[in-house]
């Protein structure tokens, strides 16, 4: 897929990455059909970079997210973490292996559980990984609060006492507790305002330089995602679409999905006028998803060959992949 | 008064107060419960304190006290406050010390009951699959018989007395509490919080007895004082069939069993013993039903 040398810095690698969710019916549960959430992704995440991963509600990017931390088993494919494939792991080194990888939801109603205080939930991971000692895991919580803008005197608080905005930081101090390598950022700002989303999202990168962290960037926010992301993956119906550097993307866009995406998504400008890619019909069922390229039922070039033969993922141009039969002969140039 | 609530109020931050004090001022602002509460110190208090409240020994017979109306009745004494029964026994001692009975009984049967019950509906609910519906099944299985003809089955393989009579009871009432967790534990698994603790890497075990099932303890809380009621009812109604506490305890239902023969002619003998099975029931049933209102901070702000 990529060139082998970048491979030095890749911190995760997908492999033909397949999850399907079976479909029970009849009086034996028998599998009847199934949801394919992700089809074959191979995607790789590099050391140090955020890496951002937009799609249409449904498309499978948060089943990758929960994938690559394995929250969820594949159905098939390998997933790499640091050169090694932690499909392999049985529970106890998987545990040990979760220090590394951590995650912020997009809720954070429900990410915290509501019964336990701030110290408690975000020395959690501390005590799960063998910080027995109270006074010396109520420093660490103190110093992560202070990490992320929050005070001494919110440690003895509950969830309910703060706002979506503090709450999510709450969300990132738990997730930082134990010096993760790669945190899965799944829809983090999305429930937030958009004052409190870019406070959020400042915070995030300010970390990111701070701790080095890797991030995958889960939205579906495209103003959200060129913010913040340096490379950015589109998904559509389970399988990467177009994968490049973010400007690059939003620049040149090669994918007629992704040229309709961003066409879709507004600029505060009401004077610019634009030529807007307007998609016709819904997302097709993920259950039976179209033969051929996956998007040809609604993209606006397809011909023949787009119904009969699926497009493989391949480099467009330099470092700029594209699952299309047609990439960079089309669109609005 | 008011005043001086509220410079307390304003001296500390208001959100620094720990909930638990949020949630005892809702308890006391809720008036049934506090009746409730009232009425269930005093069943305690009397349990407690049965030595030193009963005039009477509760199981000396006197031939020559048999019985004796209580005192506004004419004929009543005030050596019987409430008169005796048929064998000459103090009711008033008796239901002194039939207090102690059933709140023993009340424990130990919802507390078997809580703890297997919550047990087997938090594994069931976190695994789910085939476990559950082992589980589950087995729950329906009990659920299917008449709870008190199931009690009555398990007492004939006991045998009669009153410890048997607190396992079948408590054997009896885990589906309920199972089903209940369950339920909980299963609403419970879908949100954030416990995908957050896996992720994390907390075990199994962790995720379930610390993260989930505090969530769960609301609707619990609010069973299992309503289990104390029920569970006051069926030691009565087994000592009422004769199963249950074996003579000359002092068990309520028993009491009502000894006097029904009587009722024409001496109607005090099971009138007591069944306004204190009513007062006891219904004194656990309001506070259980505060409690719910009070411990579940969803329904508060």
């Amino acid at each position: 897929m990529l060139d082998p040398q970048m491979a030095n810095g890749t911190l995760v690698e997908l492999k033909a990455l397949v999850k399907h969710f079976p479909i029970r019916g009849g009086v034996f549960l028998k599998e009847v059909a199934s949801v394919r959430a992700v089809d074959g992704v191979n995607l790789s995440i590099r050391e140090g970079e955020t890496l951002g991963l937009v799609g249409e509600s449904g498309c499978g990017k948060t089943t990758i997210g929960r994938l690559i931390l394995r929250l969820e088993e594949p159905t098939s494919g390998e997933i790499f973490f640091q050169g090694e494939n932690i499909l392999t792991y049985n529970k106890e080194r998987m545990r040990n292996l979760r220090r590394q990888m951590q995650v912020i939801f997009q809720d954070p109603f429900s990410s915290l559980n509501p019964r336990k205080t701030v110290s408690h939930i975000v020395g959690e991971p501390l005590l799960v990984h063998g910080m027995k000692n109270r006074r010396e895991r109520e420093d660490r919580v103190l110093e992560l609060l202070r990490v992320v803008g929050l005070r001494r005197e919110h440690m003895r608080r509950y969830p309910h006492q703060f706002s979506g905005g503090q709450r999510q930081r709450i969300c990132v101090a738990r997730a930082l507790a134990l010096h993760p390598k790669l945190v899965v950022c799944d829809e983090a700002v999305s429930a937030l305002d958009v004052s409190i989303q870019a406070q959020v999202i400042n915070l995030l990168k300010d970390l990111q330089q701070e701790f080095g962290l890797t991030y995958l960037f889960i939205s579906h926010d495209l103003a959200v995602v060129e913010h913040v992301s340096d490379r950015l993956a589109v998904m559509y119906l389970g399988k990467i679409a177009e994968l490049a550097d973010s400007v690059e993307i939003y620049q040149a866009p090669l994918h007629p999905y992704t040229q309709a995406l961003l066409s879709a998504s507004p600029i505060p400008d009401p004077t610019l006028k634009r030529d807007r890619i307007i998609l016709k019909g819904d997302v097709p069922s993920p259950i039976d998803p179209p033969h051929g390229c996956r998007f040809h039922t609604r993209c606006l070039y397809a011909e023949d060959i787009c119904s009969q033969q699926e497009p493989e993922l391949k480099e467009v141009r330099k470092n700029h992949l594209a699952a299309c039969h047609f990439a960079g002969s089309v669109g609005l140039h | 008064m008011a005043s001086l609530s509220q410079r307390k109020k304003s001296a500390r931050n208001p959100e620094d107060r720990h909930p638990f004090l949020d949630q005892l001022e809702q308890l006391w602002r809720n008036k049934t419960a506090v009746a409730g509460l009232l009425v269930i110190t005093l069943f305690v208090l009397t349990a407690i304190l049965a030595p030193f409240l009963s005039p009477h020994n509760p199981v000396e017979a006197s031939l020559y006290d048999q019985i004796i109306p209580p005192i506004w009745e004419e004929g009543g004494t005030w050596k019987n406050i409430l008169g005796t029964d048929d064998l000459g026994r103090d009711i008033l001692s008796r239901l002194v010390y039939g207090a102690r009975v059933s709140l023993v009984v009340a424990l130990a049967t919802v507390g078997i009951a809580v703890f297997f019950g919550s047990f087997l509906g938090a594994i069931s609910g976190y695994y789910k699959g085939f476990l559950d519906n082992i589980i589950m099944r087995f729950m329906d299985i009990l659920l299917a018989f008449p709870h008190i003809l199931l009690a009555i089955v398990i007492m004939a393989y006991l045998g009669p007395g009153l410890t048997n009579a607190m396992i079948a009871i408590g054997i009896i009432y885990i589906p309920r509490f199972a089903r209940i967790v369950r339920a909980s534990v299963l609403e419970e698994c879908e949100k954030d919080y416990v995908t957050a603790s896996r992720s994390v890497g907390a075990r199994d075990w962790r995720i379930i007895f610390v993260a989930i099932l505090p969530n769960c303890l609301a609707p619990l809380i609010v069973q299992t004082s309503l289990g104390f009621a029920s569970a006051i009812l069926d030691a009565a109604a087994l000592g009422f069939l004769g199963l249950g506490a074996q003579p000359p305890t002092p068990e309520w239902g028993a009491m009502i069993a000894m006097g029904r023969s009587h009722i024409l002619r001496a109607w005090w003998v099971m009138t007591f013993p069944g306004i204190a099975i009513l007062f006891a029931v219904l004194g656990f049933n309001l506070f259980g039903d505060g409690l719910r209102d009070a411990l579940d901070p969803r329904l508060r702000d």
